[in-house]
């Protein structure tokens, strides 16, 4: 028996590799690529010429206007697909789990709804409301926030609900109610310290799509990151690879930086799992929400 | 909200104790409603609208007055071909990624537990799962395009031009591209299943006098297959969805649902086809719709064994 497991691990140790150097060959190749591609020179020789113009901001804001553009609203958008997502969740998800408890399939089905429907469809009806959000805003990208925080929802769901989910809310909120607190400072100073590691998660999240996101932004004629870069690779075709190379190594990094927010929690942590899509840790164990109104 | 202090009282049925108070009790079990409504107000506003706009669009002509002109445009030879190149693309991609992404799973999942080569593999398919759009489509263009660093090796060393017919840009290019994320997005949702395979059951059939096929033929493989096919699904959904990607990548003819609509969008309205973009936006909805309910019931069934 014990010879046989050895044949076998050994089996296994061969398939392991042979199966790994492929996939990091395949997966590697575009990556090494586009390093090889944005460093260039005339004639065969290497230059950093490229990296160095997109590290250098002010050549970069009066070179590649719209890139520069893209950037500096995609930046913005982050920082307000934050803030709306926040003050839009963690309140009703709190408010939902204390009062409401009837209400959270409801919410939970609206917030998981956007993965059913593509982007692509959201900005087919979303051309009339922002004839609308024009009107009373303006038409700068940066209204382009509503439609983000739309797309940021199931994230953000699953990663607050888990955290939501690993604190005991109504415990922590009747302690501080009946301490005299107001729902505002249950809110601010008792549920969202407790929440830290959960709105890390979700912000994180919400900041790595508000910064990969083209469709939306391309077809409502805004400007942002992606349509920058996709505008400046009809014209300089080192510098948008440069660009995108970059915009990759960032989420690398905020993904990376994600990977310990979740990992504070135990080993059921939101992390990377979130991205999965639909449901990945779906209709689990969720009993205990219904039984509060009995 | 303001009602703070006030407990919320037991559940208020018609003609229940309180006979004559009832809508003030009732009026107070509702104030905590109102806790709800920003969430429900933007919701309303920037999702259920727009959804109710492509559906009701789909039917409308452009002065709004009720038609299936639209959804008949879907019968023409362009647009059906463009649904089936788009589930074509979405079904090979998701069976390649499916399989290929399973195989990586399998071998992390046989490393150790804990060890460097998981964290590793989990942590770069979370990356890669997420590198669609218009960085991965530049990242081909830098790889197979014209001046690719793979077309350029080829041709100095192997005296071969792999750029052939401009194939990066057409169907056969978006199944290699698309792939590229498909893969990893398998091995994050694959990861759990075969997570949940425990070890004494190989033992046990083992134990048995079972070889390695009989394992898999009769516990491995029929526990895993509903996750599997799951997993292929969601894959078939997200290849079906995407639409950066293509659009960085195709710039000429619109071969697919997601840039029919582009087009449709951009383009010059043809009259009396003004609305085909909702009608082929209410198509996509569809396709995606009966995916994932199936992909619902499937992972349901997997979390009986594998949960």
């Amino acid at each position: 028996m014990a010879r046989l497991s050895a044949r076998r691990r050994r089996r296994q140790g061969m398939l392991r590799w042979s199966v790994l150097s492929v996939a990091t060959v395949f997966f590697a190749t575009p990556l090494v690529a586009m390093l090889e591609f944005t460093t260039r020179g005339p004639g065969g020789t290497r230059t950093l010429s490229t990296w160095r113009e997109l590290f250098d901001v002010n050549a970069l804001a009066s070179n590649d206007p719209e890139l520069w553009a893209g950037i500096k609203a995609s930046a913005g958008l982050a920082v307000l697909t934050v803030a709306l997502m926040m003050v839009l969740l963690v309140p009703t998800m709190t408010w939902v789990r204390l009062r409401l408890p009837r209400l959270r399939r409801l919410v939970e089905f609206l917030c998981l709804l956007p993965l059913t429907i593509p982007a692509i469809v959201i900005v087919v009806g979303l051309a009339p409301v922002y004839a609308w959000v024009v009107y009373f805003l303006g038409g700068s990208s940066l209204t382009l926030t509503f439609a983000y925080t739309i797309l940021v929802l199931p994230y953000a769901y699953r990663a607050l609900d888990a955290g939501l989910s690993s604190i005991d809310v109504r415990t922590l909120s009747e302690a501080a109610r009946s301490l005299g607190a107001g729902w505002g400072t249950v809110l601010v100073r008792v549920v969202l310290p407790n929440l830290r590691s959960a709105v890390l998660s979700a912000a994180f999240l919400s900041v790595a799509l508000v910064l990969g996101e083209f469709t939306i932004a391309s077809l409502l004629n805004r400007q942002n990151l992606q349509v920058g870069i996709n505008l400046l690779g009809k014209r300089d075709a080192s510098m948008s690879i440069a660009v995108s190379f970059a915009a990759l190594a960032l989420a690398f990094l905020l993904l990376f930086l994600l990977s310990f927010a979740g990992r504070a929690r135990g080993p059921r942590a939101v992390g990377l799992d979130a991205l999965a899509g639909p449901g990945v840790e779906a209709p689990a164990v969720e009993a205990p929400a219904v039984e509060e109104v009995a | 909200m303001a009602s703070g202090l006030a407990e919320p009282g037991p559940p208020v049925t018609d003609g229940g104790a309180g006979f004559g108070w009832g809508w003030a009790r009732r009026a107070r079990a509702g104030a905590p409603l109102l806790g709800v409504v920003p969430f429900l107000a933007f919701v309303g506003i920037f999702l259920a609208i727009p959804t109710l706009v492509v559906a009701i669009g789909a039917f409308g002509d452009a002065t709004g007055r009720p038609t299936l002109g639209n959804v008949e445009a879907l019968g023409t030879s362009t647009i059906v071909d463009a649904f089936v190149r788009s589930i074509v693309l979405s079904a090979s991609t998701a069976l390649i990624g499916a399989s290929a992404g399973a195989m990586i799973a399998y071998t992390v999942v046989t490393a150790r537990p804990h060890g460097l080569l998981r964290r590793v593999v989990a942590a770069a398919s979370g990356v890669l799962a997420q590198f669609g759009g218009v960085t991965l489509a530049f990242a081909f263009l830098a790889t197979l395009g014209f001046n690719g660093f793979v077309t350029v090796f080829a041709q100095h060393t192997l005296g071969i031009d792999i750029t052939g017919s401009g194939w990066l840009y057409q169907l056969p290019g978006l199944m290699l591209v698309y792939t590229y994320f498909q893969v990893p997005l398998m091995v994050i949702v694959f990861l759990p299943a075969l997570d949940g395979i425990r070890p004494q059951w190989r033992e046990a059939a083992e134990g048995l006098g079972g070889s390695t096929w009989q394992y898999w033929r009769h516990v491995g493989i029929p526990l895993l297959t509903p996750s599997f096919l799951g997993s292929t699904l969601l894959l078939f959904a997200n290849a079906f969805s995407a639409y950066a990607t293509a659009a960085a990548l195709v710039s000429q003819g619109s071969p697919i649902v997601p840039l029919k609509i582009r087009e449709a969008i951009t383009s010059e309205v043809v009259l009396g086809q003004a609305n085909v973009g909702k009608a082929l936006a209410l198509g996509m909805v569809l396709v995606v719709g009966v995916v994932m309910i199936a992909y619902a019931r499937l992972q349901r069934r997997t979390a009986r064994w594998l949960g």
